[in-house]
C-alpha cells in the first residue's frame, strides 16, 4: 500500500511517500531530513502527536502544559481528560517540572511549559 | 530640571519575540543600558497564548511551545540584566526620540533614547474589515482573541464553531477548540488555496476530520443576542459569491482568521511613511526607518511566518542600533529595491551601507516553476541581471529569501534600482 504523508515536523511541510509492504515493513522517500523520515515511518506504524493544553487551577491563570514526547494519536482525548482533572500545582513551579507522570500509560510525562513567575501571575 | 525622566541608549518597544531578540542583540553588541517597554504584565507577547508546538526549530534547534520559546528568550533578557518596564503603554514617540509612556506604577513618563526599536507586532483583521451582511450578535471572535480567552483567561468562547479563513491561527484554534470539547463544523477559505502551513492543515484539520471548504466564504450572519448560524456560499474566481450555492450552517461561534496587520500607530504618529504592501515602515538593510535611529522589526515591519524569523530579523535591528549609538558606521550606498507586482514586496526596500544583505520577499499568487530575476538598473540607463534563482513553487504564504553579497551590490553606483521580478 502506498501513502502520501504531509510531514508536520517543521514548516516546510514536506510531502513524503510511504510504501507499506505486506509484511508491515515501511519504506519512505521524499523526506527532507532524518526527523521527517522518522515521522513518516511512525505515521504508518503508530501515529503520535505531542499534546499541548492548559491546566486550570483556581486562583491562577491557566498554566500551559505539554507532553514531553509525542503520545499515540488515539490517546489525545484521554490525555485531555487527565489534564482537566489536575486541580493543584506545587507553589514553586518551573518550566519543565513534571505535572503528571506517565500520562494515561503512554510513557510520556506532562510537563509545565512555562514557569509560574513569568506566566503573568 | 531635565526635559525627560529617564535616558537609555537603546529602547525597544514591545516585549515579544522580536523585542526581546532585538534587546538581547543590542546588549550583546556592547550597549549596557537597554530598556524594553511592554504593555502586558509579562514578557512574551503573542507567544504567551500560542501554547502549541512548532516554535524554536530555527533558533533553538528543538521543537518548543510558544510559552517555552518566550521563556527561553526572557531568561536571556534576565541574565543580561536588561531592564523591562511591564504594564507600561507607550503613548507617543517623537522624531527626536522622546518616548511618552503611561503606567499605573509611575504615571506619565518621558524617556529619552539614543535609538528606538519598534517591535509592537501586529493585530488581526476584524469583522468590520470584511463587511459581511447580517445581524451583529455575540459569538463572533477573531481567532487570536478566542485563543487568548481559552489559553490565558481560561474561558471557552462557544460549542458549535465555524471558522472563516484558513490562516494558521484559525487552524490552530480548530484543533484547540476540538480538544477542549467544542464541535468545529468546518473551516471555509475564500481563496482556492489555504493561507496556512500544510503541516497545520494536516495536524489541526485532518487529524480531527474537520472539513476545509476552499473557495467558500460566509455571506450572512444570523442570530439575535447570540449567533445562531451563518450562511456560507461558494465563490467564483473573482471571489464573488455564486448565487444558488448558499447553505445554512447552525453554530454559536464564528472565528475569523482573515489576516494580520502590522500595528503601526506609533510609527505613523512620528511621521514615518508605511509601505503599501507590507503595511509596515520602509526600511534599509539594518531595519532602520527613514528617521535615523528609529528601527522596526518583527511583525510590526511585515507579518512573518514564524516567530523564529521575526526573532532573526530583530537581531539585525538590535545589532545595528547598538552600532549606531557606539558611533560605528559603514561605507554608504544608495540602492533602492523595487518589485514587479508578482513579487509583492521586499524587505528591506533600500540598501544604504555596502555590506552582505539578505533580502526577504513574498509573492502575490501561487506560481509553479517560477524564476526570480534581480535586475540592476543603473543611473546611466544600463541594465544588467545580477541574480537569478529557480523555484519549484512559490506561494503567498511562504516568505522567501535571497542573499545579495557585497560583491554583487558593492560596485553598483548610487541611484541604482534593483528590480525583483518573476518570470
Amino acid at each position: 500500500m502506498n501513502r502520501k504523508i504531509i510531514c508536520i515536523i517543521c514548516p516546510r511541510s514536506c510531502e513524503i511517500d510511504a510504501e507499506i509492504a505486506a509484511d508491515g515493513s515501511v519504506t519512505v522517500s521524499g523526506f527532507g531530513c532524518q526527523r521527517g523520515k522518522r515521522y513518516a515511518e511512525s505515521e504508518c506504524i503508530n501515529p503520535v502527536r505531542t499534546v499541548t493544553s492548559t491546566v486550570c487551577v483556581e486562583g491562577h491563570a491557566p498554566l500551559p502544559v505539554r507532553t514531553d514526547k509525542p503520545v499515540p494519536k488515539a490517546k489525545m482525548f484521554e490525555c485531555m481528560k487527565a489534564i482537566a482533572k489536575v486541580k493543584a500545582l506545587p507553589p514553586d513551579l518551573h518550566m519543565g517540572d513534571v505535572i503528571l507522570e506517565d500520562i494515561c500509560g503512554t510513557g510520556a510525562n506532562l510537563i509545565a511549559a512555562a514557569g509560574r513567575m513569568r506566566n503573568g501571575n | 530640571m531635565a526635559a525627560w525622566d529617564y535616558e537609555y541608549s537603546v529602547v525597544v518597544i514591545g516585549g515579544g519575540p522580536a523585542g526581546m531578540s532585538a534587546a538581547i542583540a543590542a546588549h550583546d553588541c556592547g550597549v549596557s543600558d537597554v530598556l524594553i517597554i511592554e504593555r502586558e504584565n509579562a514578557l512574551g507577547g503573542i507567544l504567551r497564548q500560542c501554547i502549541h508546538c512548532g516554535f524554536g526549530l530555527e533558533l533553538f534547534k528543538e521543537e518548543l511551545t510558544g510559552p517555552e520559546f518566550a521563556e527561553r528568550l526572557a531568561e536571556q533578557v534576565e541574565q543580561r540584566g536588561i531592564e523591562c518596564k511591564l504594564s507600561t503603554m507607550v503613548l507617543n514617540v517623537s522624531r527626536d526620540k522622546l518616548i511618552t509612556t503611561t503606567s499605573a506604577e509611575e504615571g506619565v513618563l518621558t524617556i529619552k533614547a539614543g535609538a528606538i526599536i519598534f517591535a509592537m507586532g501586529c493585530r488581526e483583521r476584524s469583522r468590520g474589515a470584511l463587511t459581511t451582511p447580517g445581524t451583529r450578535p455575540s459569538g463572533i471572535f477573531s481567532a487570536g482573541a478566542a485563543q487568548r480567552y481559552v489559553n490565558i483567561e481560561g474561558y471557552m468562547p462557544g460549542k458549535e464553531v465555524v471558522i472563516l479563513g484558513s490562516g494558521d491561527i484559525g487552524l490552530i484554534m480548530a484543533r484547540r477548540m476540538t480538544l477542549e470539547g467544542a464541535h468545529v463544523k468546518l473551516v471555509c477559505e475564500v481563496m482556492p488555496y489555504s493561507g496556512g502551513l500544510a503541516r497545520n492543515i494536516e495536524q489541526c484539520l485532518h487529524d480531527f476530520d474537520i472539513p476545509l471548504l476552499l473557495s467558500h466564504t460566509v455571506t450572512k450572519i444570523h442570530g439575535k443576542g447570540r449567533l445562531e448560524g451563518v450562511t456560507i456560499s461558494q465563490v467564483d474566481e473573482r471571489r464573488r459569491p455564486i448565487p444558488g450555492t448558499e447553505q445554512y450552517v447552525e453554530c454559536d461561534t464564528l472565528l475569523l482568521s482573515v489576516g494580520l496587520i502590522p500595528e503601526n500607530e506609533l510609527t505613523t504618529g512620528c511621521g514615518i511613511p508605511l509601505n503599501g504592501a507590507t503595511k509596515g515602515a520602509e526600511v534599509d538593510q539594518d531595519r532602520q526607518t527613514e528617521v535615523p535611529g528609529i528601527y522596526a522589526c518583527g511583525n510590526v515591519l511585515h507579518v512573518h511566518d514564524l516567530a523564529d524569523y521575526a526573532a532573526e530579523e530583530a537581531r539585525i535591528a538590535g545589532k545595528a542600533a547598538a552600532e549606531l549609538v557606539r558611533g560605528e558606521t559603514g561605507t554608504p550606498a544608495d540602492i533602492r529595491l523595487k518589485t514587479d507586482g508578482k513579487v509583492r514586496y521586499t524587505v528591506p526596500q533600500r540598501i544604504t551601507v555596502k555590506k552582505d544583505v539578505t533580502v526577504y520577499y513574498r509573492v502575490s499568487d501561487v506560481f509553479d516553476t517560477p524564476r526570480l530575476t534581480v535586475t540592476a538598473k543603473l543611473p546611466d540607463g544600463e541594465t544588467r541581471d545580477i541574480l537569478t534563482k529557480k523555484y519549484i513553487r512559490l506561494a503567498p504564504g511562504t516568505m522567501e529569501a535571497v542573499k545579495l553579497s557585497r560583491d554583487l551590490t558593492g560596485e553598483l553606483p548610487d541611484g541604482t534600482v534593483l528590480e525583483f521580478r518573476l518570470n
